[in-house]
């Protein structure tokens, strides 16, 4: 029995993959697992993997050509067995249903308890009838019945929950959740607040607040720690990361993701760092990046970014992150604004590190300076929120001895 | 000493349905238990029950053959060979059960178990040999629930002159006269059985009325119709002495402010069930019980202890087989991974199988009022349906209660023939939030019995037809 090779979506917004090299030749034994062939993804070169075991019987890509996701590009059979049917036929199936094929739509996630609804809303008759008098606006609802069908309670949920009271219990209950993360059906308010500003200034209604923080203490503490010898060197990139992680464990408010119908607050930190290569932008993932340490995050960030340069991360290094953080710093930008990085609704642009005239205890004197720019998500942090966290990112950064706390 | 993904303690409808649908989800499973598969259910329970209601049904029925111009000649009653069919049905079941887990790869260790460290279950076998098995997923336990007396009372279970049901499912004739302490579903459907069987019947509750959980109206209903078939009915009465005999009981019931002495053959404890705790290791490996008596689970069925989960009558009321088969569903799609639905026990129907049968779901009007809900009532008797006139089974009603705003179906109670399987189509619209608006507007067949729901729908919106 034939096994069809098929281009598989070895990224998760992978469309289409270039051949760069088959490592099997035609008439080669193989048996399931062998890499076939490496594939070039949008986001990196990747292995293409026997699905069955056999003989590669026909290539039929060549090197270097591009093909969409679910095309044949090769036939694995045993020696003399007619494949001319497989070949004469194009296959509908799609890489989705290929077997063994690994997704990472979702890596940070368990399997979602309930689908969630999209597009057209289904509802039951009691939902609508309760949604008619209330006001609610079914389309922008998330149903938890079957099917995403949104059914009597998800109505009662959402008249029970009022706007910022309901971002305020998610904070109050985090030292008991135990969960990733907590989904919180849109409420009125913010639905109003999300639809209105998206008319406003596109799909994600962005808005960005600037604070200038003295990074003398953190320089500091980086020539101290370097005094104990080179193993103890961190950059201070590091430092902002591990103060970045360290205060999105206390607010998830803005350690979000949009979903459309919902916001997903997550209770870990998933840390994302914006890596520039020849090839363009990539964000690969420090996963729970509140809970390492200075040096393990260090370590972490430099093996990621250099993985990054040579095109060798893994869909489950770059997918994940529930926040970002890009740093121009290093090439003398001042300041400048990141573009959020969907469905995470906060990212962190960092400046270079200066020296500057300011104003302290009434003297002037010559301090570290570090602009910092977040962009919101508008829909989902508000500016009192977005501005509550640089309050606390500012403490940790201008007195790094709170890291230890 | 065999590994499994996960183990059933207990092959009852919980424990059986669970390991079936576990091992269609690729698990590998076992099922210890010591008796046949089905568990109380299947052995002394629900089937047996209700294979001896429909040799009661055809008795009270044949009563009337010669109305419908057949007639037939003298009618003898043999609760022996009622019983013996029973069993027999019983059997048959039991056995569909261990074809099933042949067919799904469920294994069957036929023994008792305790639990012991690290999910390892401690099996004994009929002849005594001792076994370990350990689960690497998961426990479930789902060891059920068992008769029990009334020693409060006096009533001890002594197996002849008191007994429980598991002695009158195999009693090999009825008996002369039968007191049934406890008038709740099983008590009314053995007083239906010997009633039938010619035993003069005392049916005595200490609540108000019959069937205490359902609706008055359904309680009254029932109660009239067991008075016209000679059941001595006795509600808000209290057992106040008894004197157990070789062969017969004397009782002393206070009952409307009299007092008064009943002699029979034998009594019936209907009192209620025991869960099946003991002996099992519980305290051991940490699973704890709530203050009923019962395994404390918490949403996902697990127990306190981690990888041990719970299941059916051993984890709460209501102690309904299809509550147990349901959560035995549920507890193996949630070990497994794999996508569930929580289940809605909101809406989990009670059946009571006599004559008229009575089904209900959701709140009874009573309960609507203590929680001071807006709601209004639709009623349709059976005695202004077509198809039930045809029958000459014109007893009872369809009942509805809704929401007097939104229409929601807060509660629905079916009294009359094949109530138990006419609250389907409720049940159904009540689990989709269908209102009654939905269910007037499917068109019901005619002539049918469940016209009497449309008619009771209509009648809660205040247009109904036929009546």
């Amino acid at each position: 029995m034939a096994t069809k090779v098929f281009m598989e979506a070895l990224s998760p917004t992978m469309e289409e993959g270039r051949l760069v090299k088959w490592n099997k030749n035609e008439g080669d034994a193989v048996k399931s697992g062998d890499v076939l062939a490496e594939v070039e993804t949008d986001k990196a070169v990747m292995e293409l993997v026997a699905r069955g075991d056999g003989v590669l019987r026909k290539q039929l890509v060549a090197e270097g050509t591009t093909a969409p996701v679910g095309s044949l590009v090769g036939v694995i059979g045993t020696e003399g067995e007619d494949i001319s049917a497989l070949l004469g036929v194009s296959q509908p199936a799609l890489a989705t249903t290929s077997p063994g094929v690994t997704r990472h739509s979702e890596p940070t996630t368990p399997p979602a308890p309930a689908p969630t609804n999209t597009g057209s809303s289904k509802s039951s008759p009691l939902a609508r009838r309760l949604a008619r008098d209330s006001g609610l606006d079914l389309a922008a609802m998330a149903g938890s019945g079957p099917g995403g069908r949104i059914i009597k309670r998800d109505i009662e949920a959402a008249m029970a929950s009022g706007g910022a009271s309901a971002v305020t219990s998610v904070i109050g209950h985090r030292s008991s959740v135990i969960a990733d993360f907590t989904d919180q059906p849109l409420t009125l308010i913010r639905k109003t607040i999300a639809r209105r500003l998206a008319e406003s200034i596109g799909p994600i209604p962005t808005f960005y607040l600037t604070a200038e923080f003295d990074m003398t203490r953190a320089v500091d503490m980086r020539a101290s720690m370097l005094e104990e010898g080179e193993e103890f060197r961190v950059s201070v990139n590091d430092v902002i990361l591990k103060a970045t992680a360290t205060a999105l464990a206390s607010h998830p408010e803005v350690n979000a993701h949009w979903l459309g119908d919902k916001i997903r607050f997550f209770n870990r930190v998933h840390l994302g760092m914006a890596v520039a290569t020849e090839d363009g932008l990539i964000v690969p993932v420090i996963f729970d990046a509140d809970q390492k340490g200075l040096r393990d995050l260090a370590a972490e960030s430099k093996a990621l970014a250099k993985k990054a340069r040579a095109r060798k991360l893994k869909p489950e290094e770059y997918t994940g992150s529930t926040f970002s953080v890009s740093n121009l710093g290093m090439m003398q930008i001042e300041q400048f604004t990141a573009i959020i990085n969907p469905p995470e609704c906060g990212i962190l642009a960092i400046g270079a590190l200066e020296d500057k005239p300011v104003v302290v205890d009434g003297e002037l004197s010559v301090r570290k300076r570090l602009r910092v720019t977040m962009s919101c998500d508008h829909r989902v942090i508000d500016g009192a929120i977005g501005a509550r966290f640089l309050q606390d990112l500012r403490r940790m950064i201008e007195n790094p001895l709170m890291l230890v706390f | 000493m065999a590994n499994f993904d996960i183990i059933f303690l207990g092959g009852g409808p919980a424990g059986y349905v669970g390991a079936i649908r576990a091992s269609q989800l690729g698990q590998t499973v076992a099922v210890i238990e010591r008796e046949g598969l089905g568990g109380t259910c299947v052995l002394w329970g629900c089937i047996p029950a209700k294979a001896l209601l429909e040799s009661s049904h055809i008795a009270n029925r044949l009563k009337h053959a010669a109305e419908f111009g057949v007639r037939v000649g003298n009618i003898t009653l043999d609760y022996g060979v009622a019983m013996k069919r029973s069993r027999e049905v019983s059997t048959k079941n039991s056995r569909g059960v261990e074809f099933l887990f042949k067919k799904n790869k469920v294994t069957w260790i036929k023994g008792t178990g305790v639990l012991g460290a690290g999910k390892s279950v401690k099996v004994t076998t009929a002849d005594g040999k001792s076994e370990m098995h350990t689960a690497t997923k998961a426990l479930v336990i789902g060891t059920g629930s068992r008769v029990r007396g009334l020693p409060q009372a006096g009533l001890e279970l002594n197996k002849t002159t008191v007994i429980s049901s598991d002695e009158a499912l195999v009693l090999e004739k009825a008996p002369t006269s039968l007191a049934i302490v406890g008038a709740g579903a099983v008590g009314c459907e053995f007083a239906d059985v010997f009633s039938a069987f010619g035993t003069k019947v005392t049916l005595i509750e200490v609540m108000p009325r019959i069937l205490p959980l359902e609706d008055e109206d359904a309680s009254a209903e029932v109660a009239r119709a067991f008075k016209k078939r000679g059941i001595e009915v006795l509600a808000a009465a209290k057992l106040s002495g008894t004197k157990v005999g070789k062969d017969r009981v004397t009782m002393t019931i206070e009952v409307g402010g009299e007092r008064k002495e009943l002699v029979a053959d034998m009594v019936l404890v209907a009192t209620g069930r025991a869960a099946n705790v003991e002996n099992i290791g519980l305290k051991d490996v940490g699973v704890q019980l709530d203050d009923r008596g019962f395994i404390k689970v918490g949403d996902t069925l697990e127990t306190t202890a981690k990888g041990i989960y719970a299941i059916g009558d051993v984890a709460g009321p209501p102690m309904l087989a299809h509550k147990g088969e349901r959560e035995g569903i549920v507890v193996a799609e949630i070990i497994a991974g794999a996508h569930y639905h929580p289940i809605n026990y909101g809406n989990i129907p009670n059946c009571t199988y006599c004559y008229p049968e009575v089904a209900s779901i959701g709140l009874t009007e009573a309960q609507c009022k203590e929680k001071k809900l807006d709601y209004k009532v639709g009623k349709f008797p059976f005695s202004a349906n077509g198809r039930a006139r045809t029958s000459g089974e014109t007893e009872g009603f369809v009942k509805i209660i809704r929401d007097a705003k939104y229409g929601e179906i807060l509660g629905a109670h079916i009294v009359g023939p094949h109530a138990t399987e006419l609250i389907h189509e409720l049940l159904v619209a009540r689990q989709n939030e269908f209102t009654v608006e939905e269910i007037d507007l499917a068109i019901h067949a005619h002539p049918t019995l469940s016209e009497a729901i449309g008619e009771a729908v209509l009648d809660s919106m205040g247009k109904m037809i036929h009546a």
